[in-house]
């Protein structure tokens, strides 16, 4: 019951930049209440990522290794992280709200009957009770409610940003070996193939030209590109990205889509043609540096939060603009 | 194999859709007031989407099943009008704020009270509080397998399909049914249903069950109702916005290009 948990994110065997902010909030937590925190990582085989994350200062590195916890099957991990929080009885746990997470908290509180609470932006400790207390933006961010919620362990989610990331620390915690009692008949869904696809990364753009619901046919979206080909000599990295109808409609792939269940970004020009700024949306790209509107709505929403503003038909002024940046 | 009986969650919410500028906050009585008309929430629309292509391509029966502390069955009907069957409307005033695990809590006792299922279809996520646990949840209270983030539903073989969205693709997965699948946006949007159609639905009369606590066996102590310590509006998201104005389109494109130009 003296201990705050928090579980590792990797990717491609290598520690998440979300797990190091979940360090740092898990490690502020333990400090306000006067406990510890530690890490758990999940995997067939976790020596290498528990060795790096046991350089960042917390008290001991779980090592949850099983043959069945091999790649992600949801049903394993679930297994393996309620077995664990019964030997371990952790009074906080914090799960980055990845895709990982989100698959695997609910089920989690649901089987330590626990209440949730799904993409924090903030936690802190009420000290009247010790309970946690849980900022979590709703209505696609139009409202921030504050929840706090009985029972423990104590388990949230939490959004990337939330906490600044930890940085490595002198001394080394203490890797503890744990193998979760797991069999192949907790397994209901099997995995029959994983296919990859070219993804794109948003975070990765200095520059996104993105298109909505104004965009008339998935054909115009090449005048979003011919755009950023002409950006693309001289704004670095300039990709393609559309709001939630454009994936609805199967234009794009959800890849492409910024906003709450897309991509979050902070690039330094988002260029929004034909989207009308549904908050939903919003969300994903306010943190741009500059944001340009083109729509042919002069009162939507886009240009309430836009530096710069064009009123008008993309189908005119794209090309032109081309054009003239091409000169 | 037999034809599937389908269930279908949805959940009626103020339009995700509507501007910011609709939307404000109760700070007082802690309520998000949001000047727009209730819908489908959008991914239980896309869960519906795939139910009926199922329907589609074998036959079954598709039960909507919503739930609210009111639940309007004008905005309901438009699933009738798409393609589902029945209705059934889970509706008590101690239905009212209640958090996910409940929520799943609630649904788990109309599943068991619909009694014959293969399966449960319900969007990833409700677009008012997001939270995206309870189909997720659901499965665990009904010790069925859960699939998530499915962006194509197949029923095959006494079993079901899907491709489910990962970060670096999709990944093909197989359940035995009963199941529950979330689905997401990548299913697509939810067939157009005729404004005359829907009209005409309107009017029709239906039997519409109306499944309170008391049908459903539960009591308020079963349910946990979210504590909500406090509700505020966000930070102002607002830009000054300089308008580029011209003439033509020429015009424009030559002011706006000196604008990109000072991106860099």
């Amino acid at each position: 019951m003296n201990e705050i948990l928090v579980l590792v994110d990797s990717k491609e065997g290598l520690l998440e930049n979300r797990t190091l902010e979940l360090i740092r909030g898990g490690s502020d937590l333990a400090g306000d209440l006067g406990i510890e925190a530690s890490a758990v990582v999940v995997g067939d085989d976790t020596s290498a990522l528990a060795k790096s994350v046991a350089s960042y200062g917390l008290k001991k590195v779980y090592r949850v290794e099983h043959p069945l916890l091999k790649g992600f099957q949801p049903d394993a991990w679930v297994g393996a992280l309620e077995w664990l929080c019964r030997q371990t009885s952790p009074r906080i746990f914090l799960i980055s709200h990845s895709f990982v997470g989100k698959e695997v908290a609910p089920r989690l509180a649901c089987r330590l009957k626990v209440e949730l609470t799904t993409d924090c932006v903030g936690l802190s400790i009420d000290p009247k009770d010790g309970l946690l207390i849980r900022t979590k933006p709703i209505y696609g961010g139009n409202a921030i409610a504050v929840v706090k919620c009985e029972g423990t362990p104590q388990v949230v989610t939490v959004r990337k940003n939330a906490f600044a990331p930890m940085e490595q620390a002198g001394a080394q915690s203490e890797v503890v070996e744990m193998v979760p009692g797991l069999d192949e008949s907790m397994i209901k869904v099997k995995s029959l193939k994983t296919v990859q696809e070219a993804v794109v990364e948003l975070d990765k753009a200095n520059v996104v030209i993105a298109g909505g619901r104004g965009i008339v046919e998935k054909e115009d979206f090449e005048m979003l590109r011919a755009l950023a080909r002409a950006m693309g000599k001289s704004h670095g990295n300039v990709m393609i990205g559309c709001s939630r109808p454009v994936v609805d409609k199967c234009w794009m792939t959800s890849d492409h889509q910024v906003g709450l269940t897309g991509s979050m970004i902070a690039p330094d020009a988002y260029i929004a043609v034909g989207i009308s700024g549904a908050i939903q949306h919003l969300v994903g790209m306010i943190r741009s540096k500059k944001i340009i509107a083109i729509n042919t709505d002069a009162g939507c929403n886009m240009f309430k939060v836009s530096n710069y503003g064009v009123v008008g038909d993309y189908k005119d002024i794209l090309p032109a603009l081309v054009k003239k940046l091409e000169e | 194999m037999k034809e599937p009986k389908i269930v279908v969650c949805a959940k009626q919410i103020p339009d995700p859709e509507a501007p910011f500028s609709n939307v404000s906050v109760d700070v007082e009585k802690k309520e998000v007031l949001v000047d727009a008309p209730d819908v489908i929430s959008p991914y239980d629309e896309n869960a519906l989407e795939a139910a009926i292509r199922i329907k589609e391509e074998m036959g079954g029966k598709i039960t909507v099943l919503s739930m609210g502390r009111k639940v309007s069955d004008t905005v309901l009907r438009k699933t009738i009008a798409a393609g589902a069957d029945s209705l059934i409307l889970v509706e008590d005033g101690g239905f009212e704020r209640l958090e996910s695990g409940s929520v799943a809590r609630v649904l788990c006792q109309a599943i068991k009270k619909i009694g014959e299922y293969d399966l449960i279809l319900t969007g990833r996520q409700a677009g008012d509080w997001d939270s995206g646990q309870v189909g997720l949840i659901l499965g665990e209270l009904l010790g069925i397998p859960c699939i998530s983030l499915a962006r194509s539903v197949k029923v095959k073989d006494g079993g079901v399909v899907v491709e489910k969205t990962v970060p670096v693709g999709y990944e093909v997965v197989e359940a035995g049914l009963p199941a529950v699948v979330t689905v997401s946006n990548e299913v697509g949007e939810l067939r157009y249903v005729a404004r005359t159609k829907m009209l005409g639905l309107l009017r029709r009369p239906m039997v519409i069950p109306k499944w309170g606590m008391k049908e459903l066996g539960l009591e308020a102590g079963d349910l946990r109702k979210v504590n909500l310590v406090e509700l505020s509006p966000p930070a102002d998201m607002r830009r000054e916005c300089v308008f580029i104005e011209g003439a033509s389109p020429e015009d424009m494109a030559v002011k706006l290009a000196t604008v990109f130009r000072e991106l860099r």
